[in-house]
């Protein structure tokens, strides 16, 4: 691409053309070819991840069960008035009796009666019920009638202004139950502060996490000096056993740590037999937070090590020198001209431990007992066993959104690009 | 900076040893749970703790019990095979996706880099409760909860970042004008990749690889949410394990596991030396 200069006009490359055009095709041509070579992971990623996880959020939101089962009676609550104090006129009951015949003959009323259950409890064996007796119920211009004969709770007022709130196909009710709220024809207010769960487990999944940042801070901090100061002989050695935790299995350090931390595990065994503790006493160290904090803090402890370890490397030790020869006690020195220096690297892995132990799931399980368990466990609890997906999925938004802000620190701090494994 | 001066005074010694101490309390801490499994893992009893035979190094104390049930176990062998079969076939694609991608983001004049690193990265970034509870919902949708594919292509997501990570590291010291010159001299692009850009870059893939393939091997919250007890993988079997009935046998799982790992981390510590001495950075 050698260029001719000629005495006026734009500079050409040799076919004739303005260089100007031939570098912008050929950047144009380079810019498309790095993005063939993207395209498909980014695809791939889009699809078998991106998609997953915005179908959750959405579910946060949706609650087209209830206009979909009942879409008759949907349009019928428009006109009504939860203020008036009545229950709703027959046109209400007639559209709700011809939407539960539709809904029983497919099977879809019990499916309602749970969805409206979270709102509303009874709602389920209510619906349940009255789908049994459908079937009898007849055409005499008189529904409203029947159906309070079934059940007195279909003239209850509160029940069809809940009903009338619902009626919508998004709903932030899941949003306010996961942050102790609730949503009734008054208004939003909070949870019965018996019934306030969520706020206080976020609330100790963020402590405990924080804790085991600190922890991880505090175990991490030496031993990166350490490593980075030692020579590259005997670093490397000691690097093998940060590096040996990293490599092996999540499962089976936290099986060690269930071994050694049981009642009858190895370490009371070894207070027991040390006469530190007598055999009736032992510590009580697993099923709780302090078994999580260990526990975590021993598995996410390479994730600040590796990080503070690089940044450390990169200190020239003439800066400390200096200070000392300019006067300056060692811990002067440390806390005035060597510690400063580590601050991006202590940012950087404190980052991403607390993102990593803030979404942790299978240690707190395991060892976390019920005092010690986090905002993971009550979401997995939701989706496979009480199976309130809506509130698993709002719960999982809260804490993608506090992950998602930490994500962005992280890059402003560390940027992706510079992630460093071992 | 690391040695004791010789005019170091008392309390700098002292501090000077006290550290070595408190260094070597931690990494007693992170080394010794992972070690206790092996010498366990030996027990003759179904005990979790050292029995008083096994502190006297009484051969009655010891036996191989808990690795003959492991491999004789149909529900130990079954989620064995599983995991075998699901790790390297989600190692592959993420490794090809992976490496691809990791050159065409190591060109100059990306658009959109910063966006497209972010979401690529993502995977990693998440908690992996949030991405099982997505893929669920989303996998039963399009038929995929409960297969082999599901739970390969689940773990292949998964593992991508990391082959990204160490493939764009190992780009960092490519020298482009290697590949100019190879192309200047008529080599096609494809030949160009595999003759000259892939050889230099391969420790960064190779790691990667292993990135992914411990993902895969390790991942448990996922495969129990999108897997079927068809797919019943072993950290799965493990976690049941732990959950429900604390079984000796895992102690056993658990040795091979820390066997399996020691090995891949000298590989990996090869690989490294390897890299350094090509790009010279370290002598030998």
């Amino acid at each position: 691409m050698g260029a001719t200069t000629t005495t006026d006009g734009p500079v050409l490359t040799v076919d004739g053309k303005p260089l100007k055009a031939s570098l912008a095709k050929a950047l144009r041509r380079e810019k498309l070819r790095s993005f063939i070579l993207i395209a498909p992971l980014l695809v791939f990623i889009l699809l078998s991840f991106v998609a997953p996880i915005a179908d959750m959020l959405m579910r946060s939101i949706d609650n087209s069960i209830v206009p979909d089962t009942l879409p008759k009676t949907v349009v019928a609550l428009k006109e009504w008035d939860p203020k008036s104090g009545e229950a709703p006129g027959e046109p209400v009951y007639a559209a709700l009796a011809d939407d539960l015949k539709v809904a029983v003959k497919a099977k879809e009323h019990t499916r309602l009666g749970s969805r409206l259950n979270y709102d509303m409890p009874g709602a389920s064996s209510l619906f349940r019920q009255t789908g049994r007796e459908v079937r009898k119920l007849e055409d005499n211009g008189d529904y409203k009638g029947q159906f309070l004969a079934m059940d007195k709770e279909w003239g209850d007022v509160q029940f069809w202004s809940m009903l009338k709130v619902l009626s919508s196909e998004y709903t932030p009710n899941y949003f306010l139950a996961a942050l102790d709220m609730k949503r009734d024809a008054s208004g939003i207010h909070m949870a019965p502060p018996q019934e306030r769960i969520y706020l206080f487990l976020f609330a100790r999944t963020v402590f405990l996490s924080l804790a085991i940042t600190f922890s991880c801070l505090l175990l991490g901090y030496p031993i990166a000096w350490l490593l980075a100061n030692l020579p590259a002989r005997s670093s490397n050695l000691l690097m093998i056993l940060v590096l040996l935790p990293f490599w092996t299995s999540l499962l089976v350090r936290t099986s060690a740590w269930k071994i050694l931390l049981q009642q009858q595990g190895v370490i009371n065994d070894l207070l027991v037999w040390a006469h530190i503790i007598s055999d009736d006493n032992r510590l009580v160290m697993i099923n709780n937070q302090a078994g999580t904090i260990i526990a975590m803090t021993h598995i996410l402890l390479p994730f600040m090590i590796l990080p503070l370890y690089s940044v450390m490397k990169t200190i020239s030790p003439s800066y400390v020198r200096a200070a000392k020869s300019l006067g300056a006690n060692d811990w002067t020195a440390f806390w005035r001209v060597y510690f400063p220096q580590t601050v991006p690297g202590i940012g950087a892995g404190s980052i991403l431990v607390f993102i990593l132990a803030i979404g942790y799931y299978i240690t707190p399980e395991l060892v976390g007992g019920t005092s010690g368990v986090f905002i993971s466990n009550r979401i997995a609890y939701h989706i496979s066993s009480s199976l309130n997906w809506g509130l698993a999925a709002a719960l999982g938004t809260l804490l993608l959104l506090v992950v998602m802000v930490l994500f962005v620190l992280y890059d402003k701090i560390v940027g992706i690009d510079n992630v460093k494994l071992g | 900076m690391s040695g004791l001066p010789p005019y170091a005074s008392v309390p700098q010694r002292i501090w000077y040893y006290t550290f070595r101490v408190i260094c070597g309390l931690i990494f007693f801490y992170l080394i010794f749970p992972i070690l206790v499994i092996l010498p366990l893992s030996f027990n003759a009893e179904n005990f979790f703790t050292f029995t008083p035979a096994m502190l006297h190094l009484d051969p009655a104390g010891y036996s191989l019990k808990h690795y003959v049930d492991f491999f004789t176990n149909p529900d130990w062998q079954q989620s064995l095979k599983n995991s075998v079969l699901i790790a390297p076939m989600a190692t592959i694609l993420a490794t090809a996706f992976g490496t691809l991608a990791a050159i065409g983001l190591s060109q100059s004049h990306v658009p959109f880099r910063g966006a497209i690193m972010a979401v690529l990265i993502s995977p990693m970034i998440v908690p992996l409760i949030i991405s099982a509870a997505g893929m669920y919902f989303f996998y039963s949708r399009i038929g995929l909860q409960g297969t082999y594919w599901g739970v390969v292509l689940a773990h292949a997501a998964l593992g991508t970042p990391f082959v990204i990570i160490t493939v764009t590291a190992t780009l960092v010291g490519f020298d482009r004008s290697l590949v100019r010159a190879s192309l200047s001299m008529g080599a096609d692009p494809i030949t160009t990749f595999f003759k000259v850009q892939m050889p230099l870059i391969i420790p960064g893939v190779v790691s990667g690889a292993l990135f992914a393939f411990i993902t895969s091997f390790d991942e448990v919250v996922v495969v129990i949410f999108l897997g079927s007890a068809a797919q019943k993988t072993l950290p799965w079997q493990m976690f049941t394990g732990l959950r429900e009935q604390i079984s000796p046998t895992i102690l056993a799982v658990a040795s091979i596991m820390v066997v399996i790992s020691i090995a891949l981390l000298t590989v990996l510590e090869m690989l490294r030396r390897r890299s350094e001495r090509l790009r010279g950075l370290s002598p030998g």
